[in-house]
């Protein structure tokens, strides 16, 4: 067992995960409070990496963030350093990758806020960020679970961004995935057993952990209708 | 004073009146689908999907603009100082009674929040149920609970639409009195939205009679609604036949 590739491939989701929560939140409230008629433009953007090929999303991303474009020249310039093939190039990949992960579940979660709600809320003038934190957050809390899972399974089972941008360099690019595939490579089917069931278990008690919560969500909402509970 | 003149469409209705409410008190009559709810959420500054902003149009409360269509001017409904009561009372399900009251009183601290959120309970007749949760009230206590929570922040303009559908006609009558008796106090104008002519009759207000969207009528309630007086009359007169 590569105990090296699961800390890495534990900090890399970790660290990825924070960064789109930070990002989705305030994304997904947006798409569904907006009234732009550019939101559909900016949802299609942010759902693309959902269809689009990992390793055709990690060779622009190598491209983008190598020394051939200004944008890769500057980010050298910047951290001394090029982001391709380093841990923070693969948050970079990993957020880009699993940005639909973390917003398409908070927009289903915001969406699914009664508009009564948000009408009242805003009346006794709560702003845009006390409006997400205090309202949408909280109704929204299984969404939330969903996203921070999602994302976190997504960017721990990631590999074709991760080989492309990142190579296999241990302890700095070497996740998981990565040690699965050279162990398949090696024929080490042994070790590449074990690799597989400790990724297969983490999904597994992941999405139990979504389920369990939203069964007990369910059973909560029977007893909601806002505020109308017996006549 | 409350002053507006207003043009806005959704899908084929057309809402277009120009009005303005000197008496406190003033009664939006007409039958359902009338305009009555979309003029007042025009009236609190609430965008709804389909109808977003006026398409022409001035609202202005005691002399201050809140939408002036014309120089692109259409202030958030927060801070309109207007509250709104829906007939769904729309209380925040996660939070406890007190703390719905409260939502709109950040800016106090937390003893005079307190007392303010009790004052308002009282007046809603609502004080024993403080430590309730929404899901835990009846119809008629949850709308008790909307009118403290809307009444809370101190609002200039209060708008009901039809708030007092799930409480029985005693309850709603006594309410109605002490509401109407804090309003006067606190010198807050109200508009109520009702289709129902027994309500708009027994306030005695001003009555603006509202229908397809247009101003028909704008006047006493027993002179604005005389034809409906005359209906109801008939009709109870034939009940008691």
């Amino acid at each position: 067992m590569d105990w090296q590739a699961f800390a890495l491939s534990l900090r890399l989701a970790t660290v990825t995960t924070a960064i789109l929560l930070a990002i989705a939140v305030p994304l997904a409230a947006l798409l569904v409070l907006g009234r732009s008629r550019w939101l559909a433009a900016l949802e299609a953007l942010a759902t693309l990496p959902m269809v689009l090929p990992p390793t055709v999303l990690g060779f622009f991303l190598l491209v983008l963030l190598g020394p051939r474009t200004a944008v890769g020249r500057g980010i050298t310039a910047l951290l001394g350093h090029p982001l391709a093939f380093s841990f923070n190039g693969l948050v970079v990949g990993s957020v880009i990758y699993s940005l639909p992960f973390a917003v398409q579940p908070l927009v289903a979660g915001f969406a699914s806020v009664d508009t009564a709600l948000v009408d009242a809320a805003r009346l006794l003038g709560a702003g845009p960020v006390r409006l997400v934190s205090s309202i949408l957050v909280p109704l929204a809390r299984r969404s939330l679970l969903a996203a921070i899972v999602l994302s976190f399974l997504h960017t721990i089972g990631e590999f074709g961004v991760v080989l492309m941008l990142g190579g296999d360099i241990p302890g700095s690019t070497r996740t998981l995935s990565i040690v699965l595939y050279n162990q398949v490579e090696n024929f080490d089917y042994a070790a590449a057993n074990r690799t597989a069931a400790i990724l297969l278990g983490m999904s597994v008690v992941a999405l139990a952990l979504i389920y369990s919560k939203a069964q007990k969500h369910g059973s909560e909402s029977k007893t909601q209708n806002h505020g109308v509970g017996r006549a | 004073m409350l002053e507006f003149s207003l043009d806005a469409r959704r899908g084929s209705f057309h809402l277009q009146v120009e009005c303005a409410f000197a008496s406190d008190w003033t009664v939006v009559f007409g039958p359902s689908g009338s305009g009555k709810s979309t003029l007042l959420r025009l009236l609190a500054g609430l965008d709804s999907p389909d109808l977003a902003r006026p398409t022409r149009g001035r609202i202005a409360l005691d002399k201050r603009a809140l939408t002036e269509t014309s120089i692109g001017l259409h202030l958030p409904a927060g801070r309109r100082h207007t509250a709104l009561v829906a007939q769904q009372p729309a209380l925040f399900p996660h939070l406890s009674v007190a703390a719905n009251v409260a939502y709109g009183l950040r800016s106090l601290d937390r003893a005079t929040r307190a007392a303010r959120v009790e004052e308002m309970l009282a007046l809603a007749g609502a004080t024993d149920l403080a430590t309730r949760r929404p899901q835990d009230l009846s119809g008629g206590e949850a709308q008790r609970v909307a009118l403290a929570r809307a009444l809370a922040p101190a609002p200039r303009l209060l708008l009901l639409d039809e708030p007092f559908s799930a409480l029985d006609g005693v309850a709603s009558d006594a309410l109605l009195e002490r509401l109407q008796l804090w309003l006067r106090e606190n010198q807050v104008q109200a508009v109520m939205a009702t289709h129902d002519v027994t309500d708009a009759l027994a306030m005695g207000a001003e009555v603006l009679l509202l229908r397809e969207g247009r101003l028909t009528a704008l006047g006493p309630a027993a002179q604005v609604l005389a034809a409906e007086r005359e209906r109801l009359m008939v009709r109870l007169q034939g009940r008691s036949d």
